[in-house]
Parts: structure tokens; C-alpha cells; sequence
């Protein structure tokens, strides 16, 4: 339909996407170049958290619907990522010649497969468990969190207990560098951004705003809401297969209920319902992570805390359901073709 | 021609009979009705209708098809349009955003386009504000457009909500208690506009209101309920001098002669 | 066939402490829609506080010389645990869940959150994470009846769950406050309309449930043998699935959940794997909502538009 008029539109967005490419191809360089390591993996930590919290926020913030055991959906994308990462890269490196561009190849697959495979997760969670409201809801999805990792600490072929690491002794390939990270983010973030701004996103926030009257509308909440769950699965798969391949191996226990809390917090800091908040709260994350890393008790009383106040004193976090520049995306939202 | 039928619905909540046996027709492009005391089941007939609640027994007809048992969306979808008795309103979204959500009919384009943003996405959003600005316009809210809905005054809620519900291009128009909390000059404009949506848009009406010069004067046909049970139907004219209706009403049984000696 | 006794007799004394436990969580939900994410952490506490008050009154004295430790101090320390504990889920409730009573259902589940999180690593830090020998306030005697071992501990579970549930349904069928919380429970408009202090009640609700689990918490230490600061975690939530199987707000529901889950856990790491145990519960859990959310005993609750 009227591709004429789409070849300068969409030889547009190919020049700014390329230029974004290119600026975080130059900003890694800078990073790898300026930073210390341990710097470094806050930068890559925060922009994973970024993923989750973006991610997250889309089905908790914006559609409403409270899920508390994230952290199995991105467990089902670290271990699958890193379980196809394994066994496709003999493949790729035979079809493409070994190197960078066979890595590259096969870290992508491998985390899209971990997407798809924690959406799938997604949708079967999501189906039974968004017909419930509120607490009930929240603690059927920490019941699924749990049964995952139990799944997965039972699973032999994937290590069990001890976790997976690939086949080499040397453990899992560290794929993950700044570039895919934050070019994942720019993905996830322009994905999040794309559905919320748009009759999808002013459904879903319908349907957190006031279910029944939604449904009035015509809004097919039932879809919209496993929808949403299942995006936001999705991500998290992302974000757990740029994890996984951060570090030598991933153990069930990488993905307890804690990280799940970590991800709650990293949305009510930044104000439920806010993209650009949910960014500031995962980077908050994955700093207070890292520099709190010998007092790990401290960290979580002060997270626990961090909640209690928050709520008593500003439930809507730092933003709010505001964002960043919102004056921005409201007029790019109003005027079609102006992207 | 009927348009809406309910045949002998009951509705019982736990020991509670809320409908029992309620049965009335309204004609396409009419406008229609019902009125009780508080507590009568004006309400629980419109959930009913609407899809909320599932009839426990008797018939739902709407443009022949059989509503009982389909979910609220589906309803709306073949037409169906309300209004809440407590403004429902989604209130953290702008007035204009509020009734673009109800434009499913108008779009073409789903979640794929959004994401990629498409010609075709970028068109519905254009028909989309276009038309939610077309209804802002008729309900006199047009200055409002970009104001969060919350923080509107509590008459134009509710034109919002009316608007809201039009943006769904319905054949029925169900409205629960519009003028609620209006005075005079407010009640005058919204008869206005409820004749208006009918004449221009062809809408049909049904209306449950506590204002009875309101219902008097744009009602053609009234249903009047009490305790779940109907006790009369008939013109304004008729029913206003009903003595079932005056007794429910004023709690005693009365003539159709001016008050008297037993006028409270 | 004496296995499938033992696992019996296994079972219903885990579900009888999971139905103390459950009992609080079924109360403040039945009033206040809340679940109190923090109550695994008062069971916690009130086994903490069964320890700190056993050894405070020499419980090692006792025992090291071969005797018993008195029934009479038992009993203290069972009572001391049953108050601190009381003690304690007030305070949660006044700091956590009373400043936030009339904000949207999101707010308090979150401070709940926070506040469970706050406890369990405060006590670790306080408590140090590793386990710690439970003290033996009972000595333990095993006698085998037809091939099925029970122990006095078993026993003194089953007596102690016993008595408790029954005071409790004496209280919430006879005393006024008990009254009052089924009146709050019901409608809580029309109870504050009929004069009932709301806040007393619920400050009541939380002290007894948390009594209860403290009750629950000293038995699970007699039991298990060791305690550390994350056993809430895991035994909370099971009595949390509990009292949805019975039905959430409904008290026999939650006696009724609590010894189906202990069943349900002592029959699967028996017959099927003992890596499992945990894996039934939230499988439960699942189906239980999915098929019947409002319990074994409970009621469809229609909401009013």
C-alpha cells in the first residue's frame, strides 16, 4: 500500500538507525577504552537491567497487571540462549569462516531464540494466570518463577544445580560486550516505546486504568493483557541471554526470587508506568548492585526499606507515569510521517 | 422493528432477586426510558444487557442476536454502548486519548504496524483523532482535548464518557444517570445533545435518569421498575399520573389528584 | 504399608503447622484483601524468639546433664514466643499497612514486599545466615506404633495445633472482637457504622495470626531440628497456598488447606522424588486458581459494577 510513499519514510529511519548504531559502536570503543573493567560491567549490568526494567514495566506500569517472578522468563532465555549459543556456533563458524562475524551471527540467534522461547513461556503463564486480579495474580506468577527454576535445578542436561557452561572448560563464550547490549537496549526501548505510544499502549493503559469500563470499549483485554505479558517475556529472555554470556556459566540460583525483587524495584524507583523512569531505575540497579556487592544483606534491606518508603511517601517513584521529555514523544505520537 | 428486546430476564445475586421476570422492547431510533426507585435494578438491567452480569433466566435480543452469556467486548462490538452510573473514566489519559481507545471499528492497522510504524498505523492514528475530535466537538469538549481526564469537572466527565461511548459508532446508547449532578441549564443543553445523537447520528437511547423533567421531555416511551419487578410502561404522559408509579415513588398510595390532606 | 503411614503421620504434623500458619494469612486477607507478604517472617521470628527465650532460661543447663527441660518453662517460652511475635505483626501493621489502608491495591502488596524483605535480612544480619541447632525444649522420645515411628514432638504438634485452633474458633465465635473481625470481614463500611473500632480489630486480627505462627514457628524448630533466617520464605508461601486451597478469609479453609499441602509434600517426596516437594505446592497453587480461585471452601464473591 502506497510504497512509493514509503521509500523516502523508510530510507530515513535506515539512515537514523545506522547512525545510532554507529554512535554506540563509537561510544563502546570509548567505554572499553576509558573505563576501568569493574566500570565497565556496571555500564553492561545497568544497560541489561535497562532491558528488564523497560520490559517489565510494560506489563506491571503500563497494563497494570502485577507479575512478580520475572526472573524465570529470564532464565528461560539465559539457558536457552546459551544452549543454542553451544550448539549453533560449530554451524555458523563452518558456514561463515570463524570470527567475529560467525559470533555475532550466532550470539544473535542464540538470543532471539531465548526471546522466543521465554515469550512461549510467556503466553503459557499468561493464559491461565491474567484472568486472576491484583495479589492473586502476583503470586501465581511467583509460583510459575518458582517452578521454572525448580525445572531448570532438576534439569540435567542443562547442568542442574551446578548450572551450564557450555561444553569447553572454558565455560560459556562471552558474547556480551557493550555494543550488543546497548543495541539491544536501543531495540527493546524503541519496541517499548512503539507499542505504548499508539491505540495498542492507550488500550493497555484502558485496561489498567479501569478493566471493566475497557472492556465496554471493545478493548479485548484477555489478548491485550497476554500480550503485554508475553512482550515483556520476551525481553527479559533478551536481557537473560546477554546475561548469560557476561560471565563463564548460569545457575538456578543466578535466577531466584530475588532478581525478581531486584526487577520490582528497579519500576517503583522509577515510577510505574514510566519508560524512561523504569531506565533510571535499572540503572540504580545495577550500580547500587555492583558498589554494594561485598554487603549483599545491606543491599537488600536497603532495597526492602527503599520500597516501604517509597510507597509511604512517593508512590509514583521518581517520574510518576511521566516521562523524560514526554512534550517529545506526545507530538511525534500526533503527527503521522513526522518519524 | 425492535431493536432491543428483553424477554422475562431475571437476575438473583446470592439470596437476592434483583430482576425477576423484566420484559420490554425498544424501537430503533427511539428514546427509551427507564426509571425507578433507587436500588429498583435500573443498573443490574443495564449490566445485564451489557454483558457484566449473565441473565439467569429469559432473553437478551439486540439486532437479532442473542447477548446472554457473550462477554461485554463482544457486545460492544455489535453496537452496544454505555455509560457508568460512577463516571468510569480512564483517568490518567487526556480527554482525547480516553475516546480514541474506544475506536476499534476505526482501525485497520494492529500491533506489528505500531511497531514498525507503518503508513497504515500512522493513517488510523489520523482517523482516529480525527473522529474522537468530531465527537469532543458535539459534546461541547473540544477546549478540553488535551486535558487529563481526571482532572476535568464533573459534568464534563460525564459528556466524556457519553462521547466516549459514541466513538464506538453504536446502534444502542445506553446512558446511566447523565445528568446526575447537573442544574438547570446543564440538564437543558443534555437533552439538546440526547436528541441531537438521536436525530443526526441516528442513535437509539436508552436512558435510566433520576430527573424527571429530563425524562419527561425526551423520553418517548417509559419503563418504570421497582424492586426488580416492572411496574408499568407507557408514554410520559401516562406514566406520570401512574398510581403504581406514585406509589413507589412516594412511598404511599396516591390519586392522580393534586396533593391533599395526605401531601407530606 | 507402614511407609505409607509414615508419610502420613509426616504429613498432617507439616500440614498442621502449615495450617497455623495459615490461619494468620487467612485472617488479615478476609478483612483487609492483603496478603502479608511479611508473615512468613514473623514465623521466623517467633522460632528466633522460642530459641533466644529456651536458651535465655537455660534450656542447655538442663539438658546437658541428661535431664529434660521442664514442661512448665516450655510452656513459657511458648507463651513469650506467642507475645513477642504478637508483638511484632502489630508493628508491621501499623508501619507498613495502616499508612497505606486506602491507597490502590498495588501500594500495600508492595510495602508488604518490602517489608518481608526488610525482615528476613535484617534477621540475617542479626541472626548470622548459617543454621542453627534448634533447642531440645522437648526431648525427643520415638515410640513405633505398628511399624509407623511418632515421636512425643509429633504428638506435642498435633496437641499444641489442636488446642490453638480450637481456642480460635471459641474466640471468633463467641468474644466480641472475634465478632467483630467476621462483621469486618463481611462489610467493613458497615461494622465502622455499627461502632466497631476498626483499627483495634485489625490490630487484633494481626496479633492473634501472628501468635499462632509463632506457635508454628517454635513447632517447626522441634521438628526440623535446625532454623535460619530464610525459613519464612519457603514455608510461608506454602501456607500462603494453603489458605488459598481452602479458601482465602475462610478459617476451616485454612486448617483444611494446611494439612492437604503437608500431605500433598510428605506423599510426593516420598513416592515421587524428594527434589519435588516444594515443586507440588506451586503446582497446586496453579491449579487451584485456575479451576476454583475462591477455594475448596470458599464462596464466588460477584463484584458490583
Amino acid at each position: 500500500m502506497e510504497t512509493a510513499a514509503n521509500k523516502p519514510r523508510w530510507a530515513l529511519r535506515a539512515l537514523v538507525g545506522a547512525g545510532a548504531v554507529a554512535l554506540i559502536f563509537a561510544a563502546g570503543l570509548g567505554v572499553q577504552a576509558g573505563f576501568v573493567e569493574y566500570v565497565q560491567r556496571i555500564i553492561l549490568l545497568a544497560g541489561i537491567n535497562v532491558i528488564l526494567a523497560v520490559g517489565l514495566n510494560l506489563i506491571n506500569g503500563t497494563t497494570g497487571q502485577f507479575s512478580i517472578g520475572h526472573a524465570g522468563f529470564m532464565a528461560v532465555g539465559a539457558y536457552a540462549a546459551a544452549f543454542t549459543g553451544v550448539h549453533l556456533a560449530p554451524h555458523v563458524a563452518a558456514a561463515l569462516g570463524a570470527g567475529g562475524v560467525a559470533d555475532a551471527v550466532t550470539f544473535n540467534l542464540a538470543l532471539l531464540v531465548g526471546a522466543l522461547l521465554a515469550g512461549a513461556t510467556g503466553v503459557l503463564v499468561g493464559l491461565p494466570s491474567l484472568r486472576l486480579k491484583g495479589d492473586y495474580l502476583a503470586i501465581v506468577t511467583l509460583g510459575f518463577g518458582e517452578i521454572i527454576r525448580i525445572l531448570l535445578n532438576n534439569a540435567q542436561f542443562l547442568g542442574a544445580a551446578t548450572g551450564y557452561s557450555g561444553d569447553s572448560a572454558a565455560g560459556l563464550p562471552t558474547y556480551t560486550s557493550f555494543f550488543w547490549v546497548y543495541f539491544w537496549v536501543l531495540v527493546v526501548v524503541g519496541l517499548v516505546r512503539n507499542v505504548t505510544f499508539s491505540q495498542t499502549g492507550r488500550s493497555l493503559i484502558a485496561i489498567r486504568e479501569d478493566e471493566i469500563a475497557a472492556e465496554a470499549m471493545a478493548t479485548p483485554t484477555t489478548r491485550l493483557k497476554v500480550l503485554a505479558f508475553t512482550l515483556s517475556a520476551a525481553t527479559a529472555g533478551i536481557a537473560g541471554g546477554l546475561f548469560a554470556h557476561m560471565q563463564s556459566g548460569i545457575r538456578p540460583e543466578d535466577f531466584k526470587f530475588d532478581k525478581s525483587i531486584d526487577m520490582i524495584v528497579m519500576i517503583i524507583v522509577g515510577g510505574l508506568g514510566s519508560i524512561s523512569g523504569a531506565a533510571i531505575g535499572g540503572i540504580f540497579v545495577a550500580v547500587t548492585l555492583e558498589l554494594m556487592r561485598d554487603l549483599q544483606q545491606y543491599r537488600l534491606v536497603l532495597y526492602a526499606l527503599l520500597l516501604i518508603v517509597i510507597m509511604l511517601v512517593r508512590p509514583e517513584g521518581l517520574l510518576g507515569s511521566r516521562e523524560l521529555g514526554l512534550a517529545f514523544f506526545r507530538r511525534a505520537q500526533k503527527k503521522p510521517g513526522a518519524t | 422493528m425492535t431493536l432491543l428486546a428483553l424477554d422475562r430476564v431475571d437476575k438473583v445475586f446470592g439470596g437476592l432477586r434483583a430482576l425477576r421476570a423484566v420484559s420490554f422492547e425498544v424501537a430503533p431510533k427511539s428514546i427509551f426510558g427507564l426509571i425507578g426507585p433507587n436500588g429498583a435494578g435500573k443498573t443490574t438491567l443495564f449490566n445485564v444487557i451489557t454483558g457484566v452480569y449473565r441473565p439467569d433466566g429469559g432473553h437478551v435480543r439486540f439486532d437479532g442476536s442473542e447477548l446472554g452469556g457473550l462477554a461485554p467486548a463482544r457486545i460492544a462490538e455489535l453496537g452496544v454502548a454505555r455509560t457508568f452510573q460512577n463516571i468510569r473514566l480512564f483517568r490518567a489519559m487526556t480527554v482525547e486519548e480516553n475516546v480514541m481507545v474506544a475506536g476499534h471499528k476505526l482501525q485497520r492497522s494492529g500491533v506489528l504496524s505500531a511497531i514498525f510504524r507503518t503508513t497504515s498505523h500512522a493513517n488510523d492514528e489520523s482517523a482516529l483523532t480525527k473522529r474522537a475530535r468530531e465527537l469532543l466537538a458535539v459534546l461541547g469538549l473540544n477546549e478540553h482535548a488535551e486535558d487529563v481526564a481526571g482532572s476535568l469537572p464533573y459534568g464534563s466527565q460525564r459528556r466524556l464518557e457519553i462521547a466516549r461511548a459514541l466513538m464506538l459508532g453504536p446502534k444502542l446508547l445506553l446512558l446511566d444517570e447523565p445528568a446526575a449532578g447537573m442544574n438547570s441549564a446543564e440538564a437543558r443543553e443534555l437533552e439538546r445533545q440526547i436528541r441531537f445523537l438521536r436525530d443526526e447520528l441516528g442513535v437509539t437511547i436508552v436512558l435510566v435518569e433520576h430527573n424527571m423533567s429530563v425524562v419527561m421531555s425526551v423520553c418517548e416511551r417509559i419503563h418504570v421498575v421497582d424492586h426488580g419487578e416492572t411496574i408499568a410502561e407507557g408514554t410520559p404522559a401516562e406514566i406520570k399520573v401512574h398510581p403504581r408509579v406514585l406509589a413507589a415513588y412516594l412511598g404511599q398510595e396516591t390519586t392522580a389528584d393534586p396533593p391533599g390532606e395526605d401531601a407530606p | 504399608m507402614s511407609e505409607f503411614f509414615q508419610q502420613i503421620i509426616n504429613g498432617l504434623s507439616l500440614g498442621s503447622i502449615y495450617a497455623l500458619i495459615a490461619l494468620g494469612y487467612t485472617m488479615v486477607y478476609g478483612i483487609l484483601k492483603l496478603i502479608n507478604f511479611a508473615h512468613g517472617e514473623v514465623f521466623m521470628m517467633g522460632a528466633y524468639s522460642g530459641y533466644f527465650l529456651a536458651s535465655g532460661l537455660g534450656v542447655e543447663r538442663y539438658t546437658a546433664s541428661g535431664g529434660s527441660f521442664p514442661l512448665g518453662l516450655a510452656f513459657v517460652v511458648l507463651v513469650g514466643a506467642m507475645l513477642a511475635s504478637a508483638l511484632l505483626g502489630v508493628t508491621i501493621e501499623a508501619l507498613a499497612y495502616r499508612p497505606v489502608r486506602s491507597a490502590p491495591r498495588l501500594t500495600p502488596l508492595i510495602t508488604a514486599i518490602g517489608a518481608s524483605l526488610f525482615l528476613q535480612n535484617a534477621a540475617m544480619l542479626l541472626f548470622t545466615p548459617n543454621p542453627r541447632p534448634y533447642p531440645p525444649i522437648l526431648r525427643e522420645v520415638r515410640f513405633t506404633v505398628g511399624g509407623v515411628i511418632v515421636t512425643n514432638i509429633k504428638l506435642a504438634i498435633f496437641v499444641v495445633a489442636i488446642a490453638l485452633m480450637v481456642g480460635l474458633h471459641q474466640f471468633v465465635q463467641r468474644t466480641w472482637t472475634g465478632r467483630a473481625m467476621r462483621a469486618l470481614s463481611m462489610n467493613m463500611d458497615a461494622a465502622r457504622l455499627m461502632g466497631i473500632d476498626v483499627n483495634a480489630t485489625i490490630r487484633a486480627t494481626f496479633a492473634i495470626g501472628s501468635a499462632l505462627a509463632a506457635a508454628g514457628g517454635i513447632l517447626f524448630g522441634l521438628d526440623q531440628i535446625t532454623i535460619n533466617p530464610l525459613m519464612g520464605v519457603l514455608t510461608g508461601l506454602k501456607a500462603f497456598v494453603a489458605a488459598v486451597l481452602g479458601g482465602i478469609g475462610n478459617i476451616p479453609g485454612a486448617v483444611v488447606g494446611g494439612l492437604l499441602i503437608g500431605l500433598a509434600e510428605q506423599l510426593t517426596a516420598g513416592y515421587v522424588s524428594p527434589d519435588y516437594r516444594d515443586a507440588i505446592t506451586f503446582l497446586i497453587l496453579v491449579v487451584i486458581l485456575v479451576l476454583k480461585p475462591e477455594g475448596l471452601l470458599g464462596v464466588v464473591r460477584q463484584e458490583k459494577v
